[in-house]
């Protein structure tokens, strides 16, 4: 039986699955940061669909504690990636 | 002795402050902070060695809610080499930088590089693991990147890319764990935990993202670049601490964690991979023009022999033999600390003094800084695995286990990777002392050349001569 928590856990593992894709072939520098968000949203929605435990009831915290962490992670990370490869492109203007 | 466990968190995240409010004294204030943690590692180590493992719990909040401080002889251990190579690398460092602005931003990133290595060490479950392990990998790329030429921001943004998606893996490993045993827990994990579908799924992510931070062959690629093209201090600590806090967590989870759910097939793999490392990495660093890439390829095969003791410690049965083959890794992994850092801090010198590391036209090193050459000459006495440094210990135990256990291979490419490391230590001081007659007095400055020659003086006498506590202290674990 396919419940809503499986197919959310199905989801994630997919979107897991697509951004490791990108990330991996992807010769473009900005397509590959933005792949490894992709992977992240991924392993954030499998997180969730870890945290479900019934109708009715309240999700666990700890995966949704995870998840936040990890958001933030990501966003910090995703804005050195950034900075630093905005600095590389301005440096290869110069040349 | 758990007040010691807190300031070697505390200290380092308070110094990494103080110095970005106090730009103008940031240097006394952080080889300040830097001896002072260095007091509380050795006070930790005793702590551990008098009264057993150590836990805290911060703020009462038990396990599972809080964060839990955890130090084991195996932590301890690392933890002081952590100490004693960063320090090392401080003195070092306040004489390499020279301007204010660059010394603004080195050290607060520099303390908060050390603040991360020192949480993981003492990290006790999977979730603190993966913070500390982002934290190490932010702080690391930024460092990595300081350097501010081309080369170093593009290997620099390599090394961050590389890290995010090995990051990504651990925590995809994470979630499993959790969803299939309900906690995060190591010690509580390490009873629960099963063979089974979900067990081994998690751990496979969890290595593949470790063994990518860990530059294991044939995830190596991104190690090079980036180390070869940081500044000294930073290569130095990036070759003999951060990749080496990504190999800890494999060596915990494999051993301790996840202990009954590893094959014999599995560890075979990370065998074979350590090896291709070892061949591969001995041989591009035979082949390097430049010091700095032939320390980082040479970085990459010294990771490779720590890989290898991992299929004959699953063939080792629990008993004294595995203990001492146990003992020898760690042992090869705290040489290859002191001695690799101390090899960066010298090439530094060399570069700084010559303006190039070109290995070349390296003639008359021997004359002009004979302290920076000798520092070279030693680390390289380590690198090979030579007696009596900690390495021919480390290496000793690992041709004894792959000798009990029959695995003959091993032995071979042990063998191999060593001769192809003198050739490359030979290659770099046959070169060195070349004669070229300068007219010039010697150059020297000793708070340049002290800290690579202790370090290597540590790494080829010391740890070797008096390296028996080591595994005493191994066996008392959490």
């Amino acid at each position: 039986m396919l419940t809503t928590q499986v197919l959310y856990a199905l989801a994630g593992c997919v979107i897991v699955a697509l951004g490791l894709r990108g990330a991996l072939l992807h010769a473009s520098l900005l397509q590959r940061i933005v792949a490894i968000n992709v992977m992240g949203a991924g392993v954030f929605l499998l997180l969730i669909a870890v945290a479900y435990r019934g109708p009715g009831l309240a999700p666990d915290p700890v995966p949704h504690a995870l998840v936040l962490t990890g958001i933030v992670v990501a966003v910090s990370a995703t804005a050195l990636a950034l900075a630093l490869a905005r600095r590389l492109h301005a440096e290869q203007g110069d040349d | 002795m758990t007040d010691a466990m807190i300031g070697l968190v505390a200290l380092p995240l308070a110094g990494a402050l103080a110095t970005l409010l106090l730009p103008r004294s940031a240097t006394a204030v952080a080889i300040g902070t830097g001896l002072a943690i260095t007091v509380a590692a050795g006070l930790l180590l005793f702590g551990v060695a008098t009264q057993g493992a150590l836990h805290y719990e911060i703020g009462g909040w038990s396990a599972g809610l809080g964060i839990a401080l955890r130090a084991d002889g195996l932590s301890a251990l690392l933890l002081l080499m952590t100490a004693l190579v960063m320090l090392a690398a401080s003195v070092y460092a306040s004489a390499y930088f020279s301007t204010v602005s660059e010394r603004a931003r080195f050290w607060p990133l520099w303390l908060l590089l050390w603040t991360s290595l020192n949480a993981l060490l003492l990290s006790g479950d999977l979730f603190n693991l993966y913070v500390t392990l982002e934290l190490l990998g932010l702080s690391a790329v930024a460092l990595a990147s300081l350097g501010g030429k081309r080369a170093a921001v593009a290997a620099a943004l390599r090394y961050l890319l590389v890290g995010l998606l090995g990051s990504m893996m651990f925590l995809a490993g994470v979630g499993l764990i959790y969803a299939g045993y309900g906690t995060l827990d190591l010690a509580q994990l390490a009873l629960a935990i099963g063979a089974g579908p979900v067990a081994w799924t998690a751990l496979a992510l969890m290595t593949a993202g470790l063994l990518l931070k860990t530059a294991l062959f044939p995830l190596h690629f991104w190690l090079p670049p980036a180390h070869a093209s940081a500044s000294a201090p930073v290569s130095a600590v990036l070759s003999a601490l951060v990749v080496k806090a990504a190999f800890y967590l494999v060596l915990r989870l494999w051993l301790d964690v996840f202990a009954n759910v590893v094959t014999p097939a599995a560890a075979d793999l990370l065998g074979v991979l350590g090896a291709g490392a070892v061949l591969w990495g001995s041989w591009r660093a035979l082949q390097a023009e430049r010091l700095k890439l032939l320390a980082a390829w040479s970085t990459v095969a010294q990771l490779g022999y720590l890989f290898l003791f991992f299929p004959l410690l699953l063939a080792l049965p629990p008993g004294p033999a595995r203990e001492l083959a146990a003992g020898g890794l760690v042992m090869l992994a705290l040489t290859h600390g002191f001695a690799k850092a101390s090899l960066f801090l010298a090439i530094g010198i060399i570069q700084q003094r010559c303006g190039h590391d070109t290995i070349r036209e390296l003639d008359g090193t021997a004359q002009r800084l004979p302290a920076t050459t000798f520092a070279i000459a030693l680390a390289g006495v380590a690198l090979i695995g030579l007696p009596p440094s900690g390495a021919f210990l480390g290496k000793w135990q690992l041709l004894a286990g792959a000798v009990a256990t029959g695995q003959w291979v091993w032995l071979v490419v042990t063998a191999i990777g060593s001769l192809l490391a003198a050739a490359y230590i030979v290659r770099v001081l046959g070169h060195a002392f070349g004669h070229r007659p300068y007219p010039n007095l010697p150059v020297s400055v000793a708070r340049e050349e002290w800290p690579a020659l202790l370090l290597a003086a540590m790494a080829a006498l010391v740890l070797g001569l008096a390296g028996a506590p080591v595994w005493g202290l191994l066996e008392i674990g959490t």
